[in-house]
């Protein structure tokens, strides 16, 4: 796919200038130079790393612990009393919390993402490769699903399944199955009637061979985009629904969750919901620039 | 044309029968007894049997869900019992102060985005591009409710210039109600105008190095008959399909804006309804927001199709 590379293999290269030639040429297309070229992909990979490595190594950087209390330091403003970012009502450092929240949010993101990629995919294939009746049962399945505002759809799962970081996985995930199946089953649709298909087909290979080998392998690329933005899209959500109060339970730290605390005490502590927010739309930039760097790569023509 | 009209409007039909029936499953999944919560945890034994009998709790699933589709379709949502109503004067009550703050956050949207965008296109790669796309960059990856809380912070909390709780009243002047309208439509209005913006340059930049557009030049038209009479009124359909996305998806950000600035509209309703354990309520608002949506989007596919006739819908595009 985009590793492809010339067929000739060097050492069939007499020539050192020739080699030099060689090599340029496979790193200029390599998936990896082609997307570190980007200027704002690597941004967005630079704050995408940075939030990850928040999560991974939260017991290890923040400062305090996320869930202990000082109520003798309450609302702290940030930078006060070896608060950097201040407290928030409990006395709690909003720092910790938020490297935390880093943690439960991303978690909750990608989680809920591979739920609904998962489910999605496999119905967009079966949907794209078997066409007819069943491709119309799944797909207006999909479309009636797409007709409940995303947020709404996750609200009622959420108060069907209870509060609680793995419901808000469920919900989230099962929100965004409709999405992935149609990126896939449009895919399908472009892919089946390649070359390559025809030629299995006609040395016998069987349907199963068919769509998993070749039809999975070559759809992919647009749901791998697909896939990033997606996350953050699933961050926003997760916020959302926390901050409808139907998210994670406290006292877990999770953006959202803060952001909703931050709602409430908007006039005398500004700083916990203006600072949460921040680090939200810093990490969705992130992804999104990333997921339009992932698109460059992939179909170069789309390049906006 | 008419033909695939009608095609694409009976494609409605089987995503409406799966809209109710998903309904129908999703408010029956919600833990709890109807009956309970509308007598309160007081209530009699006896009691509760005979309302869940009253309710039509008692009868098969597969009967209750028959009533329940015929109801549907007599235009019957079903009794709100923290209302103490029927649902649908309910939501028709609600419906005008959310399209309100919708509507006008959707035209401010396009008012802003698509000059914007078009402007982006025109002077691509200058500092005009490139601090408009960052912004637009920005505006699309914020979440709607910190939005909502900052402009609460900045304009109500900081600088006292703009009331923060609902929508006012007309008896004090049309001022006391558009000085509640301005934050929740700047709200709702950002994030679309961003997407607008991006749309529009990318759908623009195309157009505009079209050999039509410089057989038009050449010909010495005026530059802005160029720009908005030809090359925008071809990078037109990608703009509409956002339009479409982005009108059926203004209850989603409705839900959230209305419930920062207590605006008495369908979002405040769902809210309350879901932490009461309105059942019917909920019910009722689900079903009528995706009816809406599925008609808002067939819509926007006649209007595609009118726009733009290379469309073919077999089996559906988009």
């Amino acid at each position: 796919m985009a590793e492809q590379t010339t067929a000739t293999t060097p050492e069939a290269l007499s020539d050192a200038a020739n080699l030099e030639m060689l090599k340029r040429e496979r790193r200029a297309n390599n998936a990896w130079h082609k997307l570190t070229r980007n200027k704002m992909a690597v941004v967005g990979l630079i704050i995408v790393a940075f939030m990850v490595f928040l999560a991974i190594f939260a017991p290890l950087i923040s400062p305090y612990d996320p869930n202990s209390t000082d109520m003798s330091n309450m609302f702290a403003a940030p930078g006060q009393a070896g608060h950097l970012f201040g407290t928030d009502s409990y006395g709690r450092d909003l720092l910790s919390r938020i490297i935390y929240g880093a943690r439960i949010s991303i978690f909750i993101a990608i989680g809920g993402t591979i739920v609904g990629a998962i489910v999605g995919v496999l119905l967009g294939l079966v949907a794209g490769f078997f066409g007819g009746a069943i491709d119309s049962i799944i797909m207006r399945i999909m479309d009636g699903m797409m007709a409940f505002p995303f947020i709404l759809l996750a609200l009622i799962l959420m108060t069907i399944l209870g509060q609680g970081t793995q419901n808000v996985i469920i919900a989230i995930g099962v929100a965004n199955v409709p999405n992935f199946a149609r990126v896939v089953r449009g895919q399908v649709h472009v892919v089946k009637n390649e070359e390559y298909c025809n030629a299995e087909r006609v040395i016998g290979a069987s349907p199963a061979r068919i769509l998993f080998k070749h039809i999975f392998a070559n759809a992919m690329s647009p749901v791998i985009v697909y896939f990033t933005l997606n996350i953050a899209s699933a961050i926003i959500s997760e916020a959302a629904l926390s901050f409808l109060g139907l998210g994670v339970q406290p006292p877990t730290a999770s953006w959202g969750a803060i952001l909703s605390e931050g709602k409430s005490t908007l006039q005398t502590a500004p700083h916990i919901a203006t600072i949460s927010g921040i680090f939200i739309l810093l990490t969705v930039l992130g992804f999104n620039l990333l997921g339009d760097g992932i698109r460059d790569v992939f179909d170069p023509k789309q390049k906006r | 044309m008419a033909k695939t009209i009608i095609r694409r409007a009976l494609q409605t039909i089987p995503v409406l029968l799966v809209v109710v029936t998903f309904t129908f499953v999703l408010t029956r999944m919600i833990p709890g007894d109807p009956a309970v919560i509308m007598l309160g945890p007081q209530a009699s034994p006896d009691a509760i049997e005979t309302m869940r009998e009253k309710m039509g709790l008692n009868e098969p699933m597969l009967q209750q869900y028959v009533n329940y589709v015929l109801g549907v379709l007599q235009g019957d949502f079903g009794y709100s019992y923290s209302y103490n109503g029927a649902v649908m004067p309910i939501i028709l009550s609600r419906l005008p102060s959310t399209l309100m703050i919708t509507i006008t956050g959707l035209v401010l949207a396009i008012l802003v985005g698509i000059p914007i965008g078009v402007e982006s296109a025109v002077k691509q790669n200058t500092a005009f591009d490139y601090i408009f796309m960052v912004l637009a960059l920005v505006g699309v990856s914020m979440p709607i409710f910190w939005l909502g809380l900052m402009l609460v912070l900045t304009f109500s909390v900081n600088l006292g210039w703009l009331p923060v709780m609902g929508m006012g009243n007309i008896a004090k002047g049309a001022w006391d109600v558009i000085s509640h309208m301005i934050l929740p439509c700047l709200c709702l209005a950002t994030i679309p105008a961003a997407t607008f913006a991006r749309i529009t340059r990318s759908s623009m930049l195309e157009s505009i190095n079209a050999d039509y557009v410089k057989a038009l030049r050449s010909r010495g038209i005026k530059e802005s008959v160029v720009i908005w009479k030809h090359a925008f009124k071809n990078a037109l359909p990608p703009i509409v399909t956002v339009l479409g996305i982005q009108l059926a998806g203004a209850f989603a950000g409705a839900i959230l804006t209305e419930t920062i600035f207590s605006w008495p509209g369908l979002g405040t309703l769902i809210v309350n309804a879901v932490n009461g354990r309105d059942y019917a309520l909920i019910q009722g608002v689900v079903l009528f927001s995706a009816v809406v949506f599925v008609f808002v989007n067939l819509i926007v596919d006649i209007v595609y199709m009118l726009i733009n006739p290379k469309v073919s819908y077999e089996g559906g595009a988009r």
